[in-house]
């Protein structure tokens, strides 16, 4: 668990080529700060900072082969590298660690570049094939850990965060406005579009070989895969011959996906939101161990927020050491900024920066690793958008029923200003997007509607450098092909995946809150076994009438107190823009940042406009999600802007 | 009655364009045109209209008339505003 950075092309001297890559690896001394290994050749430049968990007394990297003609550097943790060792061993291939990353020189030596399709685990990979004088990149298949890459000057330089790019290649320092208008609508950047122009992200399951002669390919060896439906809505392959036997497979693989990702040679917390999630993670954990688990949770002041509650039935009920971290919403408004130095782009909500405090907290506790219930709600179906999505197909086959959305008052109980509080403009809403119904985007229509709202701050520059900008086709055309032959629920979960979980929620509230404080969050519910096994599940199990993760809750019955295994989904938020508020003044920085010198000396927004939103926050009468993922994602801009961007343009000028 | 449905309309769309639109430009709102069908208002930016409404006309409002017939478009909102003076 780390960062590396590199480069493949140009050869030069080994001074400077080992000097380049300090001044890179030391960019990410956050994401691994137990130590730096290098490896120069001819050509070729491989940095690593490493977090030291599994093998700490010989496990530095880079790790080669037995000739020293494979070499690699990696960011993650292959979870079955036991299994593994034991296969290549029986093969007869020799290792000199104990490492999880020593296995992947040897699957490359045995596979060539599929040795990708036999890792358990979540990673950014780099192998180097001396022989060959060939570069590979891997990403996990969620998209769980980071791997950026540009081509400049004839090398190809890669990161585990943009920032070691920038640091050597400070060109690239300029906004892409398609990564701005990206992130503005679907909350992040669409791999492998960035904020920065000329510098790509390596999209999730995916594999890059580059050959010396500059050749590039791009395979994809792994994706969300549903079966197709049948007429009635159901799938065709349906494997389970009833949902006990699911149960009972699904109880299973809980298990053993908890039970590797528990392997480390230090100890193992979690994190413990209160919710159905990780509270199932934290009693399969606690069955696991001898020990029990060190907890850690978030509380905030604000009632719309805390899940105090839930949080103590579970410590009460399993017994765990609990850590608690209050925050306040000056605490967040206080933390945006180093918030978005690790995330690289813009977010429109304020929720990964309460994350941020809390490894702060992990970190000053002596834990490095954390187990989380992050991707439950992707791949068993929890959000509530999936159940809106329902309610709203149900309604498009009679229009005109006034009875029939009445059910969307049963969604978003949680929220203070819920949009459906008002039934019949809940219906005005979001009957709106009822004609999408034959569209795989139908479920996001809604949501991509409110966050275009962002949109209208855009300056009239940024407008003609972007030019017409549908979000809903721009992100239809990305969809595969066979999308329309799923189920409903199915293309809702690829899109929600693809566009939220990959594009914004690991590498904001997953990868980077944690790493900036050197903690590596572990997932088991995106363990892919479990992925493929959910994407196999009939609708009905995932989403039984409107509730949500039906097959999940059965299969941790028995391990939660009853308050917490019915409990309806209350997604994790923070406070929005009453953060940067406070008695109708914004805080210092945020003064700076969105007042008219500043917005008009960046370009990207108009500021007569962002003037009127910051005068209607300041007011406190900035009520809605739209105005509050506005003002957020103006802000994490501008910071964006200040952070990385703004002394580049100084230059230029 | 046509100057206080003027100016009824005028304080209407300074609000509209001052704190959902976010603009100075008048061209930027016809008093016709849908604000639910252009995203200029979910169900939250209503109750931002309510409150509006409330507050500048001295109305009481009821859960039952906010409906979109009523606040959709600027003509809506004046029409309504005027047949509550008339009744409040």
């Amino acid at each position: 668990m780390c960062g590396i950075a590199g480069f493949f092309g140009q050869p030069a001297e080994r001074e400077a080529m080992r000097a380049t890559l300090e001044t890179m690896i030391h960019t990410l001394h956050h994401r691994g700060p137990d130590g730096y290994g290098f490896h120069v050749g001819n050509g070729i430049g491989l940095a690593h900072a490493r977090l030291s968990i599994i093998d700490l007394m010989t496990g530095e990297q880079p790790i080669r082969n037995e000739r020293g003609t494979i070499w690699t550097v990696f960011n993650g943790e292959i979870f079955n590298y036991r299994e593994l060792r034991a296969q290549l061993e029986r093969r007869g291939h020799r290792f000199y660690t104990q490492s999880d990353t020593e296995v992947i020189v040897h699957l490359y030596e045995q596979y060539g570049d599929r040795f990708v399709e036999h890792l358990n685990g979540q990673f950014a990979i780099v192998v180097w094939d001396d022989e060959r004088r060939r570069l590979l990149l891997a990403r996990d298949r969620a998209g769980i850990r980071p791997l950026f890459h540009a081509r400049v000057a004839g090398r190809l330089w890669f990161g585990s965060e943009i920032k070691a790019l920038l640091a050597v290649l400070p060109e690239r320092a300029a906004l892409d406005p398609m990564g701005l208008v990206q992130t503005l609508s679907y909350w992040g950047p669409a791999d492998p579009s960035t904020l920065f122009k000329g510098i790509s992200s390596l999209p999730a399951g995916y594999l890059l070989a580059i050959e010396e002669s500059g050749a590039e390919t791009m395979t994809c060896y792994w994706d969300w895969h549903f079966p197709g439906s049948d007429e009635d809505g159901g799938s065709v392959e349906g494997p389970h011959r009833s949902i006990e036997a699911a149960t009972e497979e699904l109880r299973a693989l809980l298990i053993d996906a908890v039970r590797l990702q528990l392997r480390a040679d230090v100890p193992v917390g979690a994190y413990l939101s209160g919710g159905l999630d990780s509270s199932g993670v934290v009693a399969l954990a606690n069955r696991l161990t001898s020990t029990p688990t060190r907890t850690f949770a978030i509380t905030f002041a604000e009632a719309e927020f805390d899940e105090s509650t839930y949080q103590e039935a579970m410590v009460r009920h399993l017994g765990t050491e609990h850590t608690i971290l209050r925050c306040t919403r000056r605490d967040i408004g206080e933390a945006f900024p180093q918030l978005i130095r690790h995330v690289e782009a813009p977010v429109l909500r304020t929720a990964a920066a309460p994350l941020l405090l809390l490894s702060r907290r992990v970190h000053e506790s002596g834990y490095k690793t954390v187990l989380t219930g992050e991707g439950a709600d992707e791949v068993f179906a929890g959000y509530d958008i999936f159940k809106e999505a329902k309610i709203r197909r149900f309604w498009a086959r009679q229009p005109d029923s006034r009875l029939r959305p009445r059910l969307l008052q049963r969604l978003y109980g949680y929220l203070e200003n819920s949009p459906v509080a008002n039934a019949a403009l809940a219906q005005s809403f979001f009957g709106k997007g009822l004609e999408a119904i034959g569209r795989p985007v139908f479920a996001h229509a809604p949501r991509w509607t409110t966050s275009q709202r962002a949109l209208r701050f855009l300056s009239r520059e940024m407008r003609a450098s972007i030019g017409p900008w549908d979000p809903l086709s721009w992100y239809e055309q990305r969809l595969p092909p066979q999308i329309m032959s799923w189920t409903p629920l199915a293309r809702d979960q690829y899109v929600e995946a693809k566009s939220l979980l990959t594009a914004y929620l690991l590498p904001a509230q997953a990868d980077r809150a944690g790493m900036a404080n050197s903690v590596e969050g572990r997932f088991p519910y995106l363990d892919h076994r479990l992925i493929e096994f959910a994407n196999r599940l009939p609708a009905r199990w995932k989403i039984r009438g409107l509730t949500e993760k039906y097959l999940l809750r059965r299969a941790l019955d028995g391990l939660l107190p009853p308050q917490i295994q019915q409990r309806t989904k209350q997604p994790y938020r923070a406070p929005d823009q009453q953060s940067f508020f406070f008695d109708g003044e914004p805080l210092d920085y945020v003064a700076d940042l969105m007042g008219s010198g500043r917005i008009r000396a960046a370009g990207y927004f108009d500021a007569a406009a962002v003037g009127k939103l910051v005068d209607k926050c300041r007011r406190g009468d900035a009520l809605g999600f739209a105005d509050n993922q506005a003002f957020v994602g103006i802000l994490s801009t501008m910071l964006l802007d200040e952070t990385f961007l703004r002394q580049r343009r100084a230059v230029e000028k | 009655m046509a100057q206080q449905a003027t100016e009824i309309e005028s304080k209407i769309r300074g609000y509209i364009l001052e704190n959902l639109l976010f603009s100075d430009n008048a061209a930027d709102l016809a008093n016709d045109a849908s604000l639910l069908e252009q995203g200029v208002i979910d169900s939250t930016g209503v109750l931002e209209i309510v409150m509006f409404l409330e507050g500048e006309f001295g109305l009481s409002i009821r859960a039952s008339e906010m409906l979109p017939e009523n606040f959709d478009t600027v003509d809506n909102m004046v029409r309504f505003v005027l047949r509550l003076q008339g009744t409040q």
